[in-house]
């Protein structure tokens, strides 16, 4: 389905400006204000002071006077939070990594060497993408405490394809399909190899949906949590998500300033990532669903 | 480049047999993600129906009990509970993502200023990790301080704190916001591209015969979106019937077990419980209502190919 992309403006353009007010703009900016507001009251709850923390009879709750980096300097230097977040870039890259390389081949041999029995497996991994988390990380503890990577990244870089190689594969068919077939005709003429014929014409014109796949595969390891809560124990070893949650909560007293510093850091790195590729994000959600 | 070849020739003649019919090169290819999603799919799938038959504990295999675990579950209250809990936060979440995300999508659609802008804001939700975003839910609904509470207080409209999540009810409609907040983005992106799809032209001829704007939206966008729609609707009611996070972040079932899903008492049955046999036949008893899920899916994308006319 290719996106018709006309400028038209269409029967708007009949629309009394009240109306388009109260219709389209009104409602735009409730969206807007809902969908945005936690993470506001998680940016200003980082940067607030102890003592106008929680007492909203002298100060505003939406405002902060003197904003301090008290929290996050508690949190950088205080906690194990640097390991935290290198435990999870190791994890998110090596997972992404071993699963671009696996999905590359295994959608180039699906959808262009039509081998026997292709189809029926192009059909599995779409199944296998449809398979939840939530119910294969008890068979998964299994086997991760069976073979020895109990509470190790390693049991994370390892189960976390299982999620992504689906997803990936699904979306790199899409693209390998968009590329005529024609060019690797003539090259296989000109006495290419398959490899060559991957590597030199394949891969080149397929960057776009390599780039897709490799930043929501990496924001997927990122947000991935039931995983890192299930196979890991250790605090040196834990993700951020498990970490913020499972080890600055104590007790019946919230620190609410380092737990939002915390949320607030570790979310930044995917929403930078996100905020230089947002099209190639868009097309790796709409185009997962699309096919 | 033909240097490079012969060099590599003689290397190359042992895999060159097997690269060289397609299927022994498609087999060498699908190689590497055959045995990740062999070892680490497939195989724990079938090992969780089997954990599922046994009284396993952590760190001890256990031995076949039939079906114990599931005949303890069937007199299990609580396990009834989170039947209905789940069925109930999946069925009031996923219509409410719907209808809202459509709406979101449909303003989306308009001819508007800055409207990547919109469509790059609105995404954030579904970006940022769940676990984070739901702590910022969790502080927003603190019992004492929450900022909601706080400002319908201020508002007059309320005289002391709402118990967001202290209270049965109030905790399952709680989460039930957190989740529609959570989900409105990936509904709202992927109708939208789907409405990009169909052209202006069947509205402007639909309105030419004098169609009112609700008539086109019911007898010309509707119809052609149904597909879309329906693809889009599995994967919003897999997510949200298998959820996990938010759950676990904001109420670990509580109170009282109001808030527990099918996931999260698996969890808690199988690894702080140690149980890991009759987690695991939670789990199992999920797979049924996710088939019911995806062969809505299959039939959807049927109707598309019809549809378009070819395949």
């Amino acid at each position: 389905m290719a996106q018709t992309e006309d400028h038209a403006v269409g029967l708007d353009q009949y629309e009394t400006l009240p109306r388009r007010i109260l219709t389209v703009w009104l409602p735009l900016f409730v969206f807007v204000f809902v969908l945005l507001f936690p993470f506001y009251w998680m940016a200003i709850t980082a940067v607030k002071p102890d003592n106008q923390l929680t007492d909203y009879a002298n100060h505003s709750p939406f405002w902060v006077v003197g904003p301090t980096l008290e929290h996050m300097r508690y949190l950088l230097f205080e906690t194990t939070y640097p390991r935290w977040m290198w435990n999870t870039i190791i994890v998110s890259v090596a997972s992404t990594t071993i699963s671009l390389v696996a999905s590359v081949f295994a959608a180039y041999a699906i959808e262009r060497l039509r081998f026997k029995g292709s189809r029926i497996t192009g059909l599995m991994i779409f199944l296998a993408y449809l398979v939840p988390p939530s119910i294969l990380f008890i068979p998964l503890a299994f086997i991760v405490f069976q073979v020895g990577i109990f509470d190790s990244r390693l049991a994370l870089i390892l189960t976390y394809p299982t999620f992504l190689i689906p997803f990936c594969t699904w979306l790199l068919m899409g693209y390998f399909r968009s590329i005529p077939y024609e060019l690797e005709e003539s090259a296989l003429v000109d006495g290419a190899s398959r490899w060559q014929i991957l590597t030199k014409i394949v891969l080149p014109l397929a960057v776009p949906g390599l780039i897709s796949a490799g930043i929501f595969a990496f924001t997927l390891s990122w947000n991935e949590f039931i995983y890192a809560l299930t196979f890991i124990s250790s605090s040196e070893n834990k993700t951020v998500p498990v970490g913020v949650l499972t080890e600055l909560v104590r007790g019946d007293i919230y620190e609410w300033g380092a737990l939002m510093s915390g949320a607030l850091l570790g979310s930044l790195p995917v929403v930078i990532l996100y905020s230089f590729f947002v099209d190639y994000y868009v097309s790796s959600m709409t185009g997962a669903v699309k096919e | 480049m033909t240097a490079t070849l012969e060099t590599r020739a003689p290397r190359r003649r042992r895999l060159g047999r097997l690269s060289e019919s397609r299927n022994g090169l498609g087999f060498l290819f699908m190689l590497p993600a055959a045995v990740f999603l062999l070892f680490f799919l497939t195989y724990p799938l079938g090992l969780g129906v089997w954990l599922g038959f046994t009284d396993s504990k952590i760190g001890r295999p256990g031995v076949f009990i039939g079906l114990e675990n599931y005949r303890w579950l069937f007199d299990d209250p609580v396990f009834w509970l989170t039947v209905f809990n789940t069925i109930f936060y999946t069925v009031f979440a996923s219509i409410a993502k719907f209808a809202l995300g459509l709406w979101l999508a449909l303003l989306l659609n308009r001819h508007l200023p800055f409207k990547n802008f919109f469509r790059a804001v609105i995404l954030l939700p579904w970006v940022v990790p769940t676990v984070l975003s739901a702590m910022a839910f969790w502080w927003i609904f603190d019992s004492q301080f929450s900022i909601i509470s706080w400002s319908l207080m201020r508002l007059g409209v309320i005289d002391q704190p709402i118990n967001f999540l202290g209270d049965p009810w109030n905790a399952r409609w709680s989460v039930i916001a957190a989740n529609i907040w959570r989900g409105i983005p990936f509904v709202a992106i992927s109708l939208l591209a789907g409405l990009q799809t169909i052209p202006q032209s069947l509205n402007e001829a639909a309105a030419i015969d004098g169609a009112t704007s609700w008539q086109r939206f019911t007898k010309v966008t509707l119809p052609l979106l149904t597909p879309i729609i329906a693809v889009v609707m599995t994967f919003s009611v897999l997510f949200t019937f298998t959820d996990f996070q938010l759950i676990y972040v904001l109420t670990r079932g509580g109170p009282v077990n109001a808030t527990h899903l099918m996931a999260t008492l698996s969890f808690q049955r199988a690894i702080p419980g140690g149980q890991l046999g009759e987690g695991a036949a939670i789990a199992v008893a999920m797979i049924p209502f996710l088939l019911a899920a995806i062969l809505f899916s299959f039939f959807g994308l049927q109707r598309r190919r019809w549809q378009q006319g070819n395949d």
